[in-house]
């Protein structure tokens, strides 16, 4: 009797009741950004909901000096992520498709950057650029990007290079593809989700970092999470959280296209 | 399914009809530097973007100087004597908040990396990028949205007060004067929301690839499903589980926006003073030997962590 009630039925479910209310802990901040764009707060601070408005909305560039950060981060984001897709991908083929001296050396020197603390690494750049006499600004903040963004693309795109199956690169070249035909037409087009998945991880790890970002830039090469961070001692403009909004629709829609898109390719 | 598809597929290749072309010597001479013409670029940039700075790093903090007058290199090892004189309580609650937020990480982590690979069905996808959403918004803004969530007035923190968590909280230390914000709890929640994924993602991969048979034989074998668990399930979790604490604790330890943004000048951790050292205080030997003693403390616990939970000891 014991077994066949309430108490079976939360023994069988408990872990699902526990996943649910662990996804509530990680996205009620994204609903309290969504929920808080609507706001009109009374103060220089979004934090009490005060009433519904849609004026941030209408108005998003209205906060002095965001809309100039957000264009400096999506400009730093889009060279970043070229630069470190470009540069990881040539390693991550000589990692995937060859064996040659210094192998261990190499993988060692690309997981560094991943193990290091974000404060160590901006910290050591910029003793690096005062150092060498190197002005702040743009430039050494897309070295830096470059350089953080390069070994997570690496480790994805040599996932899916590893993921391959080789009868695919045999059979074309069973059907006399050459080298290079093979790789054009058959290697690189299966690799290619992979990329762009290290492209998106790098465009949005160089978006989003503030830490090394900090140490690398100037007074006026300020960019968004930087114009954040000031806006939290100085006041926080409902603009912030329109553009938190944005982020997480296009992204989720980016996200469920993809998904589409594959299914429907597995499908066929 | 996929593991026959796979052994399948060995057999076919193993006679070896369609591989490589036949003049494979005369390849490899031409081939041979490719591997290093295709690293030379990223290498390049992460050895002088990377490895140099930290010899920079390490000179800088052996000198002495001003930023005016420049700085000489004169092995000044006191700086680390009284930078570590001085800054040693902020170093310690820098790993004891990472080390706590690493265990909440993996308490509540773990769960939902067992429900998505084993009991979502069709959801499985769904749940992924629920996992991953919460990346799409800016995580300073995320974080903005905390104060919010645990500001005096929010109905959080009058559920804390009505269940008694509150009282709980305040026993263990972790917060005061009947408030969320600006307290331990408040950074250590903080850290362990922003660092979940890297915890749930490492740990799902390594349940995902679980063989479903190995527990269907110990159920034959007349194991309970706790004990499937505990023989099974988890050891064959354990390398998602150490690549998900050192994925948490070493970004968490550098971490200061939580402490900064949640906390309160009690709770300020070693990035916060590093960061300020560096760019308010200017004292660049000073700062350069904290970050130094950062990296190597985290080199040190994490090698320590590895080589032991590469044996028996761990499980």
């Amino acid at each position: 009797m014991r077994g066949q009630g309430p108490v079976s039925w939360l023994r069988e479910h408990v872990i699902a009741l526990i996943a649910a209310l662990v996804f509530q802990y990680m996205l009620l901040p994204n609903v309290v950004v969504i929920l808080f764009s609507f706001n009109k707060p009374n103060g220089r601070f979004n934090y009490e909901w005060t009433k519904f408005s849609v004026d941030a909305w209408l108005h998003p560039c209205a906060a002095p000096g965001m809309c100039q950060s957000l264009a400096l981060s999506l400009r730093i984001g889009l060279l970043a992520t070229i630069g470190a897709t470009v540069l990881g991908t040539l390693v991550a083929f000589a990692l995937a498709r060859h064996r040659f001296r210094g192998r261990s050396g190499t993988n060692l020197l690309i997981f560094l950057p991943m193990a290091t603390p974000e404060v160590v690494m901006g910290s050591s750049l910029l003793t690096l650029f005062v150092g060498l006499g190197l002005p702040l600004g743009t430039n050494t903040i897309l070295i830096a990007h470059i350089m953080f963004c390069m070994s997570f693309v690496v480790v994805t795109v040599k996932a899916r290079i590893s993921g391959l199956d080789a009868r695919l690169e045999q059979a074309a070249m069973d059907l006399y593809a050459n080298e290079r035909q093979t790789f054009m037409r058959v290697t690189l087009p299966l690799v290619a989700p992979g990329i762009a998945a290290a492209a998106l991880l790098s465009f949005s790890l160089s978006f989003d970092d503030y830490i090394i970002t900090n140490f690398n830039a100037s007074s006026s090469s300020v960019t968004f999470p930087m114009f954040i961070w000031g806006a939290a001692s100085r006041g926080t403009p409902v603009q912030i959280n329109v553009i938190g909004t944005m982020m997480f629709v296009l992204a989720l829609a980016a996200v469920g296209g993809a998904q589409l898109v594959s299914g429907r390719r597995k499908r066929a | 399914m996929s593991a026959v598809a796979h052994g399948g597929a060995t057999t076919s290749v193993a006679p070896g009809a369609g591989g490589p072309p036949p003049d494979a010597a005369a390849e490899k001479t031409g081939r041979r530097w490719t591997p290093y013409l295709l690293l030379l670029p990223g290498m390049l940039w992460l050895a002088i973007f990377f490895a140099v700075p930290m010899v920079f790093l390490a000179s800088t903090s052996l000198q002495t100087g001003s930023l005016e007058q420049g700085y000489v290199l004169t092995f000044h090892f006191q700086t680390y004597v009284d930078a570590l004189q001085s800054y040693w309580p902020q170093f310690l609650r820098s790993f004891g908040y990472a080390a706590t937020a690493t265990i909440a990480g993996a308490l509540i982590g773990y769960p939902l990396a067992y429900a998505i690979a084993f009991k979502s069905g069709k959801w499985k996808n769904f749940l992924l990028v629920l996992v991953i959403a919460p990346f799409f918004t800016s995580f300073l803004i995320r974080t903005l949205a905390w104060q919010t969530i645990l500001s005096n007035s929010s109905p959080v923190v009058k559920f804390f007060q009505v269940t008694g968590l509150m009282d709980v909280l305040q026993f263990l230390g972790l917060t005061s004067n009947d408030q969320l914000m600006a307290s331990k709890f408040a950074v250590i929640a903080g850290l362990t929301y922003n660092f979940l994924p890297f915890m749930v993602l490492p740990l799902y991969a390594s349940l995902e690839r679980l063989d479903p048979r190995l527990l269907e034989a110990a159920g034959d074998l007349y194991a309970s499903p706790f004990t499937g668990f505990r023989k099974i399930t988890f050891p064959l979790s354990l390398p998602g589980l150490v690549a998900g604490t050192l994925l948490t604790f070493i970004p968490a330890a550098g971490d200061y926006i939580n402490s900064k943004l949640l906390g309160s000048t009690n709770t300020t951790m070693i990035g916060q003073v590093i960061d300020g050292q560096f760019l308010r205080v200017l004292d660049y030997p000073t700062a350069a030997a904290l970050s130094f003693v950062l990296m190597l403390s985290i080199v040190l616990l994490v090698s320590i962590y590895v080589r032991r939970a590469g044996t028996e000891e761990l499980v």
